[in-house]
């Protein structure tokens, strides 16, 4: 039996020291958000003289041309939030009347949606920002550097996953319930809002998750789509349009990269379940 | 109205959203980038003056620049090494955080947390410890003063440059990874374990003939997930190390840590090269495609059936 206390007792310590090497950079983080530029270059690794830099910085921060902290913040903001909830409905939607009309085009439509899932950005990127030029000078709809561009970019790359995930919950569900709403005169759409909709909270909240977190972090497709120092911009662009510009400014760079991962720590730290159920259901697909 | 033909309206109207966005973003452009390599396709030649088209010659001019063969080869290593190290810190931490500790829910939340930010400014944070904080803590003990050389910067030369990335990779991956382990292992029936102890199996004899063959269908899901992310690997890659440092090959500078994503954009955007970098992405979709046919081929066949 002590063999045994001994081994949880190692394997204990193991496990601490792990956890502070993964916090490791992220106390750097904090602490070096709170020095002035000549300390953080020369102790990079100590606690802060005066925490009262913190408050200088993000200041410096919130108010720089580069960054434009609050305006960023709201752009990521609402691209994540509207973009969310659109693949969210559409795509349960879309899942919902390719389960229950089986027939030749709903199967075509549901394999193109999964066989998209293997096409990598990198294929369409270049051809994808011709094609929103040309069909912006069509219609006289802007779609790049826009909200609705970047949107829609969104709802396209996100539905196959979406949409196979819904595919897939809403194929447990029982019919009865839908053909008892039928019998009593509702009209089919109304059994999706009304009925089905509801019934889908925990996958939606797996979608969502799993969306939101790319979404949120994503480089790429802002970069192309809305371009650094534009008018819209989202926290990823800020900081690399910042950190790009003063590559030695590493007090303000640090303070930052903390302002744009406060906001995904503190939905993190009230979301906590519903976001590793999420990504862990959302892995085994 | 009659049912039928409501049915097959709901049906369109509720699909047609999504097909729209689908064929904006995915369908169109795939067939145009398709297309696209295949011609002069740039900024001066587009479809309405001076644009045709080439037959192989992007693909051909592609494999004979230094740059994008040596792209390939470091992606292979980034990704075989990235593999190898996610899931393995993956692994023993989820072995770790199933057994008897007493602060595991705290320890698994922490080594989940990098996951949520975004490689890019994951990249920028590793920038300042390889070249600052590491540094220092080589001015700070003297025993490791070669730390503060110069010369032994992580990021200053391309082998441990990539080391680098390899490890930002795993610090950021490890934690997601090791959830999905933690649910495999959390779902093998505790009496198989019980069993095995009466008949006096060891722990290691327990891990290796009960946890890892129970687990074999979260390793093909987490094998798939660490090879295609590794391969697409493109945010750190950016803040990290540019691609840099240059480095010598077939006598032409190249950056030594460019991955083939970054190539594929540096080649349209930095060259100015559109219809070669179209056509390196037509190759990279190529290659990741046959690669995960093969892998997830290769892990279903070792998976037990219970």
């Amino acid at each position: 039996m002590s063999n045994r206390r001994l081994g949880i007792v190692i394997a204990e310590i193991i496990t601490a020291i792990v956890f502070l090497l993964f916090m490791f950079p992220f106390y750097l983080v904090i602490v070096n958000s709170a020095k002035t530029a000549f300390e953080v270059t020369q102790y990079p690794l100590t606690w802060p003289t005066k925490w009262g830099n913190l408050i200088d910085n993000v200041v410096k921060i919130w108010t720089s041309e580069a960054v434009r902290y609050p305006s960023s913040l709201l752009a990521s903001a609402i691209i994540t939030a509207v973009s969310l909830l659109l693949i969210n409905l559409l795509s349960a939607q879309a899942g919902w009347v390719l389960v229950r009309n089986k027939n030749r085009i709903s199967n075509i439509i549901f394999y193109m949606f999964v066989a998209a899932m293997v096409i990598p950005f990198q294929i369409v990127m270049f051809p994808l920002l011709s094609w929103f030029r040309i069909t912006s000078q069509a219609t006289g709809i802007p779609l790049l550097r826009t909200y609705q561009g970047i949107i829609l970019a969104y709802i396209g790359f996100g539905a196959s996953l979406s949409i196979f995930m819904f595919h897939g919950f809403i194929k447990g569900i029982p019919l009865e319930l839908e053909e008892a709403a039928t019998i009593d005169g509702c009209k089919r759409h109304q059994i999706f809002y009304e009925i089905v909709f509801p019934i889908l909270t925990p996958i939606q909240a797996t979608v969502m998750v799993l969306n939101g977190i790319w979404i949120w972090n994503d480089y790429l497709l802002p970069l192309l789509v809305l371009g650094k120092g534009n008018v819209i911009m989202t926290l990823p662009l800020a900081v690399s349009n910042f950190a790009g510009a003063f590559v030695k400014q590493w007090d303000l760079i640090l303070t930052a990269i903390l302002l744009a991962m406060i906001p995904v720590i503190i939905f993190f730290l009230f979301a906590q379940k519903y976001i590793v159920k999420g990504m862990v259901a959302g892995s085994i697909k | 109205m009659t049912k039928k033909s409501e049915v097959n309206l709901v049906f369109w109207l509720f699909l047609a959203p999504v097909l729209f966005a689908f064929l904006m973003v995915m369908v169109i452009p795939f067939i145009m980038g398709s297309f696209y390599a295949f011609t002069n396709w740039s900024s001066s030649a587009r479809l309405d003056g001076g644009f045709r088209f080439v037959g192989f010659e992007n693909f051909v001019k592609s494999f004979q620049d230094p740059s994008f063969l040596y792209s390939f080869g470091i992606t292979f290593v980034y990704t075989i090494l990235n593999m190898f190290f996610i899931n393995l810190v993956a692994f023993s931490l989820a072995l770790l955080v199933t057994s008897e500790l007493r602060l595991k829910n705290l320890y698994r939340v922490g080594f989940f947390v990098p996951n949520l930010i975004g490689g890019l400014i994951l990249g920028y944070i590793w920038q300042f410890i390889f070249n600052n904080a590491i540094p220092s803590l080589g001015s700070l003990i003297p025993a490791l003063k070669f730390l503060a050389e110069p010369n032994n910067l992580m990021l200053g030369k391309n082998t441990s440059a990539l080391i680098a990335m390899v490890i930002v990779g795993t610090w950021q991956y490890a934690g997601y990874i090791m959830m999905i382990y933690i649910a495999a292992i959390e779902n093998v029936p505790q009496e198989l374990h019980e069993a095995a102890k009466i008949d006096g199996a060891t722990p290691w004899i327990r891990l290796k003939s009960i946890t890892i063959p129970m687990a074999a269908q979260a390793f093909t899901v987490t094998m798939f997930l660490t090879l295609v992310n590794s391969f697409k690997q493109f945010d750190v890659n950016v803040s990290l190390t540019s691609g840099g440092p240059s480095t010598m090959l077939f006598g032409k500078p190249i950056l030594g840590t460019e991955l083939l994503a970054l190539n594929i954009y540096n080649t349209a955007f930095v060259s100015n090269n559109l219809a070669q970098g179209q056509a390196r992405a037509v190759v990279f979709f190529l290659v990741l495609a046959v690669i995960s046919i093969i892998q997830v081929y290769v892990n279903k066949n070792k998976e037990v059936e219970l």
